[in-house]
């Protein structure tokens, strides 16, 4: 009723204004437009915020080493130098730090499948007794981050003479209470009848779960996929502290070594070995940014 | 048989999981808690044990206190910058179109690629002789400055790389939590002709809190554990103005090998970092609305 009133209160007020200034709602057509395109225009500084960096550096990967001591500084070199990837890539073995980088966020990934989806099921669709305290316990691990237990891990790792394997890159990881917990939640949302309908037909319960519910959850399980193959992907800390050679490094570690390798201020190499790590993560990412976006920032939250 | 076999399965089912936890993160801490209580070089066979000896050096440590003060102002500058500029930001870009869609995909960019990355390139980009940073002050006739060079600019600096990557992630989530508004309020809202302003103190902040209270938090933990940056770009300095307590346990752990020593500063990490989640916990409980 009210929103009736409303609605034609408005529609009358804009007939009466254009019939005393003809002139009116056209100049207000022009100043929205314009308020729009300067909204639009102050955007895309924003923007530019973020890409000016991944610019520069693609620039600087394609200059000579005295093009990058010019102050104030040019954009593009006079002839693009690609010999500076060449240079970055024979630095060190970086094959082995490409294939360490798959076999660690590939395995971690494996394992974690294995143990978040029976464990979720297990949450979301048994009552036994301990199930809250377990749970809680779960829960209490996502609050317990790698840079605080780095250190006993290490010595135990030590002790286990698991240092420089993949190993000890992976196991920490086979795990996720996060992934439990996301997992959980789709397991809770799914209809109770297909449950005890499969019960029914005596399905064993690692039918139920593996054919009825992990399909259900697709969505989910791809998301948290993303979300740990790019956090392992990624990672720097715990690959430096486990390893000290080059049999389970990792590429992240491969790129940041080159300053000992090739110099501090040998920015045209770096920016090479840099344009390697981040821009075919930089390229996934706009392939799929709904997916990723999803992956990063609906699941923290829901 | 199959009756005990049955109520034994959930926890069968939960077996490995738990395993991986107990093992890798409860355990651990446990050691650590133990090792505290030790001196230990790593390589000798026995540990010492000295009781509250490492906590009453280290609490008379310089280096220790400057570092607990530069966790502390790292964290606190990096969550009000980065979550303060975030939710303005929110509410600017907070539309369903492809032009909104790239913007916002452009600021997430960041948060997705490695810290290695983004520490290489910003030393770059603060290059003292010849970075951009410098060049874009040098148009304005500012400059230059000396950015991670400068003990008393080279925090601040690391504040600066760490919010230009968790802008976009924060932004996002602070969309994330607009969009679950229910569009019946704001409707209400506009009816009544409330002004913008007070729409947003008494509907949105409202419904906004359970996600700025995460935000902060996820913040604040993550600020308190920063490592990349520094061990990438300044290893902690110039003069420890960068030191911060993560680089501190790392250099205390592997390059000085007190290894009880630095496991009391990680029992100290531990302390900052449960207090803040339990307060988190308590405030969602009391203050924070939900729907």
């Amino acid at each position: 009723m009210s929103l009736n009133d409303a609605g034609r209160r408005t529609a009358a007020g804009r007939a009466a204004g254009v019939r005393r200034m003809p002139d009116a709602s056209r100049i207000r057509a022009v100043l929205e437009a314009a308020l729009l395109a300067a909204n639009r225009a102050c955007m895309l500084l924003l923007v530019c915020a973020f890409a000016l960096p991944f610019a520069w550096m693609i620039s600087t990967s394609l200059k000579t080493l005295p093009e990058t001591m010019i102050f104030p500084p040019e954009w593009i070199p006079d002839e693009p130098v690609w010999r500076n990837y060449a240079v970055a890539w024979n630095s060190g073995p970086f094959l082995r730090y490409l294939l360490n980088s798959f076999i660690v966020s590939v395995g971690i990934l494996a394992l974690q499948m294995l143990t978040i989806i029976p464990a979720a099921y297990a949450f979301a669709r048994f009552r036994f007794p301990g199930k809250g305290l377990l749970f809680g316990l779960v829960m209490a691990t996502l609050m317990i981050p790698a840079q605080l237990i780095f250190l006993p891990v290490y010595l135990m790792l030590s002790e286990w003479k698991l240092l420089n394997t993949h190993l000890a890159l992976i196991l920490p990881f086979a795990s996720s209470a996060f992934g439990i917990f996301l997992l959980r939640q789709s397991f809770l949302q799914t209809a109770e009848e297909l449950i005890e309908a499969a019960r029914l037909d005596n399905a064993p319960e690692w039918k139920i779960m593996l054919r009825i519910m992990a399909p259900l959850a697709r969505p989910v399980l791809v998301t948290f996929a993303l979300f740990s193959f790019i956090t392992h992907w990624n990672d720097y800390f715990w690959p430096l502290v486990m390893t000290t050679n080059e049999s389970a490094r990792t590429l992240p570690l491969g790129i940041a070594k080159i300053r000992e390798t090739e110099g501090t201020a040998t920015w045209n190499v770096l920016m090479a070995a840099n344009v390697m790590l981040a821009v075919p993560v930089l390229l996934a990412f706009f392939a799929a940014q709904r997916q990723i976006i999803r992956a990063f920032v609906y699941s923290g939250i829901k | 048989m199959p009756f005990i076999t049955n109520r034994l399965k959930p926890y069968a089912m939960i077996a490995p999981a738990l395993a991986v936890f107990a093992l890798f993160y409860l355990y651990p801490i446990g050691y650590m808690i133990h090792l505290g209580f030790h001196e230990w070089n790593f390589i000798s066979p026995d540990k010492t044990w000295v009781g509250l000896g490492n906590y009453r050096e280290m609490l008379a440590d310089d280096t220790f206190l400057q570092v607990l003060r530069n966790s502390a102002l790292y964290t606190v500058m990096t969550v009000l910058l980065a979550t303060g500029t975030a939710l303005p930001l929110a509410l600017w870009l907070n539309r369903k179109s492809a032009f909104h869609a790239f913007v916002q995909g452009a600021i997430f960019s960041p948060h997705i690629i490695s810290l290695v990355s983004i520490s290489l390139l910003w030393s770059w980009l603060m290059d003292p002789e010849y970075g951009l940073l410098n060049g874009l002050l040098h148009l304005l006739g500012i400059g230059p400055l000396e950015w991670l060079n400068d003990p008393d600019t080279a925090l601040i600096s690391l504040v600066i790389v760490a919010v230009w990557k968790s802008l976009g992630y924060n932004t996002l989530v602070f969309i994330a939590g607009l969009q679950s508004i229910p569009p019946e309020l704001l409707e209400a809202a506009a009816l009544d002709r409330s002004k913008p302003w007070t729409t947003f103190r008494r509907i949105i902040l409202p419904m906004l809190s359970p996600t700025l209270f995460f935000l902060v938090i996820i913040n604040l933990i993550g600020s308190f554990q920063v490592f990349e940056t520094i061990a990438i770009m300044t290893q902690g300095g110039p003069v420890n103005s960068t030191n911060t307590l993560v680089y501190y346990i790392y250099e205390y752990g592997f390059r000085y090998f007190k290894i009880g020593y630095a496991s009391a500063a990680g029992v100290m990490l531990l302390v900052i970092v449960g207090t803040l989640t339990l307060v988190y916990f308590r405030l969602l409980s009391r203050r924070v609305h939900y729907r």
